[in-house]
């Protein structure tokens, strides 16, 4: 096991690496000049030319990468050319908003896509089976950015059910303020007793993450409803009928255990998916993330923020595999021989 | 004199109008092992989901008539056959290793069965380590998982389980067709066992005629689906009426009678 | 033919995903033709008209400068979808050949190819091709390059897989004793295999081409005004979108719809071609 751990855990740096070296090439391959847009559009030669000395641009490749790489391991992600921060801080202010809206998001997508996926399973052919798997295909197929603009006008602006956007209330800041501790208003609201925050928060997060959760629970359903379709034929599927269960059990109990690993392992694509997906809903929702931080990135061009993010949700995305990864060995031992 | 546990009578199996299984008459009592013998394909392990009131969900229909104790099957209610499955008739499988779940220990099968029949956690825990010391297993091998035990640990731990709920009829398809020969004279022993001490009636289901031969009171045989001859072993064996009778003993490499 | 027609009777989703993507190719190859005001899909504008709700001039409503959103959206399927078609040919013809040469031949060339594939695909796809897209100028064609480029390392993985087991194979071994070159055993062995998954991948990946493709178009990296680009018009009909609703939600729908299409196409295909496919990536299918 140890040696499997050892392995895996090599390629997950050398692939960080590899990582690294990409959004320098991105960050690199910027067509027009990094130090005139540092400089600003008034800028005289001689400024540029500063500004390209100040940047390090004038210095051969092989020099840039290792300062690159020696400046990501030690914190230094650059400076946002549009906030004029370090992007790494940057990030650090923006990534707990996004995660909340993602593990909610996440959350809804488990609670909807198994038990539709094992109803799918369990009367596979019929009508409901054909509409599970429709909406599936369709949560699957959905622009993100599209279903988050019309579930605003539908419950917000028009039903007037939900609130338009923002995390919370800003009003309540004032009768109940929010004592932060976790940087996740939910789970702040949530130990300070704060109910009135709460309820507000949680209002704010349901259109969100509902958009959020619709790619995962499409995924989520048809992986289970195969899973489960599969199974179903097996002997100890007989076995365990033949004791009595009823078929509810049967399903819910005895083949959904064997959906699960298959689900665990496309958790960590799905939360990174999800991750870039807040990209698009974001800024729809005013939601103070990095999905906003990204979208504005782009369009300021804001390179060193944008090679920050991107670097960043990568590194995400390797180590979540890989964590995923280590469980499923750790649990299933035909993995590690192989 | 031994009563009529399990009577079956007219049964017939079919697929979308075609029988794959037809058994005019066959009872098993208490303390007696039938065989039910044919090649693969015969129709016996339909026979035996169709007993168990499980023919429906491998897509087939059933006629005709099987009593338990004099009550019928056939028709019965779903919520009321559940309580039969398992607590009165049970049944052990031709591949133990594929008939547990295998991502459930062991024992947490057998505990959920029991509490699925209405036993408190701590009987079933009892009854359960009972049983397997039963079937000279030791307790501690309940909490593993079905690929760290033996396929003939697994079948003693079915057996176990059978003997745990008190089932009466225990339904046996192929159970030691995947054994290894030695291990395979273990789990006749305690099926001898059950029939012996606890009275069970006992159907066994084999394509091996040598394995009927020795442990069944009673023989069965099996031909695309209906039955040809039945009747005592030792005079089926030595004085078969039917053709294909005869033809399966010749195919048997070695007989002892 | 019969068999396929009783397969598409069974199966009213794959049926319907065919059906809509035949149309919407039909729709994307005639629109000249059967666009009620071709101009507005190029740069005329009406500032007179803009804004109207939908109405039986303007099926979908007119737009910020008066231009008919039924003939851009119709126009659209000339955009998107040619996109999704560039983007998956480069990523074929560059990572099929990478891919076999790697899983043939094996040793050094295939961990290297591997490695390389695992960095590009520790990206989510969106991030990469928008992190490349950033970096080019905002176009079309930059907008192909970019997720072309986060896209072909996926068939190098799948063709890969392939050769590699087709080079263990008894027969090939045998070729190679009889002196037959490399590129023979590659075109005539190894290559054939490989087309049955490629073909699966290809309908399952157009969905998610065209999705990542209106994406990037809605963050204003792609298409430009005045193209009619699906995901550029939701962008530009945003702000008007609480009270002129049809801006956004005529262009949205068909993004839904071809995606949605081209994935019923592709699980359809999926279950007919290779229905004993393992793995995340038959779940996920579209990216």
């Amino acid at each position: 096991m140890i040696r499997y751990v050892i392995r895996r855990v090599a390629l997950a740096a050398v692939v960080v690496a590899g990582v690294v070296v990409l959004t320098f090439v991105i960050a690199d391959v910027v067509p027009g000049d990094p130090a005139a847009s540092w400089a600003g559009p008034h800028a005289s030669a001689a400024q540029i030319a500063r500004a390209r000395q100040y940047l390090g641009l004038d210095q051969p490749l092989a020099v840039r990468i290792g300062k690159y790489f020696a400046g990501i391991v030690t914190g230094n992600w650059g400076t946002s050319i549009h906030t004029h921060r370090p992007v790494l801080s940057d990030i650090g202010t923006a990534a707990p908003a996004t995660l909340e809206l993602v593990i909610a998001a996440l959350i809804i997508a488990l609670l909807a896509g198994v038990p539709l996926g094992l109803a799918a399973a369990r009367w596979p052919g019929r009508a409901l089976d054909h509409a599970i798997r429709a909406g599936s295909v369709l949560g699957v197929s959905m622009p993100v950015f599209w279903l988050a603009l019309i579930l605003q006008l539908v419950f917000a602006q028009r039903l007037r059910l939900l609130p338009v956007a923002g995390q919370y209330d800003p009003n309540l800041v004032f009768s109940h303020p929010l004592t932060v501790r976790t940087q996740l208003p939910v789970v702040d609201s949530l130990i300070s007793g704060n109910w009135a925050m709460l309820g507000s928060t949680l209002t704010h997060l349901v259109l969100p993450a509902l958009v959020v959760a619709a790619y995962p629970a499409g995924v989520i359903a048809r992986m289970v409803r195969a899973q489960v379709l599969d199974t179903v034929g097996e002997a100890h599927i007989q076995m365990v009928r033949s004791l009595g269960f009823p078929e509810r059990a049967v399903f819910g109990t005895f083949a959904m255990r064997l959906a699960w690993n298959p689900v665990a392992a496309v958790l960590a694509l799905v939360f990174a998916y999800s991750l870039v997906n807040t990209f698009l809903v974001e800024s729809i929702f005013d939601w103070p993330g990095l999905g906003s931080y990204a979208a504005a990135s782009v369009s300021t061009l804001d390179t060193p923020a944008i090679v920050g993010v991107t670097l960043f949700v990568a590194v995400i995305y390797v180590a979540a595999n890989l964590v995923v990864d280590l469980v499923q060995a750790a649990l299933d031992p035909r993995i590690r021989l192989r | 004199m031994n009563q009529v546990k399990l009577e079956i009578r007219d049964l017939r199996v079919s697929f979308a109008g075609h029988p794959v299984a037809s058994v005019p008459e066959l009872t098993v009592d208490a303390g007696e092992i039938v065989g039910l013998a044919g090649e693969s394909g015969s129709g016996k392990s339909m026979t035996i989901l169709a007993v168990l009131g499980l023919a429906g969900t491998a897509g087939a229909t059933v006629t005709g008539s099987v009593r338990l104790d004099g009550q019928e099957l056939i028709g019965l209610s779903a919520a009321r056959l559940r309580a039969i499955r398992g607590r009165r008739i049970a049944a052990i499988f031709q591949s133990p290793a594929l008939a547990f779940n295998p991502v459930f220990r062991v024992g947490a099968i057998v505990s959920r069965a029991l509490r699925q029949h209405g036993l408190s956690a701590a009987e079933a825990r009892e009854r359960a380590d009972a049983a397997m010391r039963s079937v000279l297993l030791p307790p501690e091998l309940l909490h593993r998982y079905p690929a760290q035990l033996s396929g003939g640990q697994l079948q003693r731990v079915a057996i176990a389980l059978a003997l745990a709920l008190r089932a009466e009829v225990l339904l046996a398809d192929e159970p030691t067709s995947a054994l290894d020969v030695t291990v395979q004279a273990e789990v006749l022993e305690l099926l001898r066992e059950l029939r012996d001490s606890r009275g069970m009636a006992i159907l066994f289901v084999s394509h091996d005629l040598a394995v009927i031969a020795e442990l069944c009171d009673r023989v069965a045989i099996m031909r695309a689906g209906r039955v040809v001859e039945q009747g005592p072993t030792g005079q089926v064996i030595a004085a078969p009426r039917h053709d294909y009778t005869r033809e399966l003993l010749a195919a048997v490499p070695r007989l002892e009678s | 033919m019969s068999g396929t027609w009783r397969l598409l009777r069974a199966n009213p989703l794959i049926a319907t995903g065919a059906l809509i993507s035949l149309l919407i190719v039909l729709v994307a190859v005639f629109a000249p033709l059967i666009v009620p005001y071709p101009a507005d899909a190029g740069s005329a504008t009406h500032p007179e008209m803009a804004l109207q709700a939908p109405s039986m001039q303007h099926l979908f409503g007119t737009d910020q400068v008066g231009r008919d959103v039924f003939s851009r959206v119709l126009e659209g399927t000339r955009v998107s979808p040619v996109v999704a078609l560039f983007v998956l040919l480069i990523a074929c013809l560059v990572g099929i050949p990478l891919g076999v040469v790697a899983g043939y031949f094996g040793g050094v060339a295939d961990e290297f190819v591997m490695r390389v594939t695992d960095i590009f695909l520790a990206f989510p796809p969106l991030l990469l091709a928008l992190a490349f897209a950033t970096a080019l100028p905002a176009n079309l064609t930059s907008l192909t390059i970019a997720i072309a480029i986060t896209w072909w390392p996926w068939y190098t993985r799948l063709v890969r897989g392939q050769a590699a087991s087709v080079a263990g194979r008894p027969y090939v071994e045998a070729c190679r004793a009889l002196g037959i070159p490399s590129w023979r055993i590659l075109l005539r062995h190894v290559l054939p295999n490989s087309v049955t998954p490629v073909i699966v991948q290809v309908s399952l990946d157009v969905g998610g081409v065209i999705l990542t493709a209106s994406a990037l178009s809605f963050l204003g990296l792609g298409a430009q005004d005045p193209t009619p680009d699906w995901g550029l018009m939701v962008a530009e009909g945003q702000n008007y979108f609480t009270t002129q609703w049809w801006l956004v939600t005529f262009p949205g729908l068909a993004i839904l719809l071809t995606a949605l299409a081209f994935n019923l196409l592709g699980d359809g295909l999926r279950d007919v071609l290779d229905p004993h496919s393992r793995g995340v990536g038959r779940w996920v299918g579209i990216r």
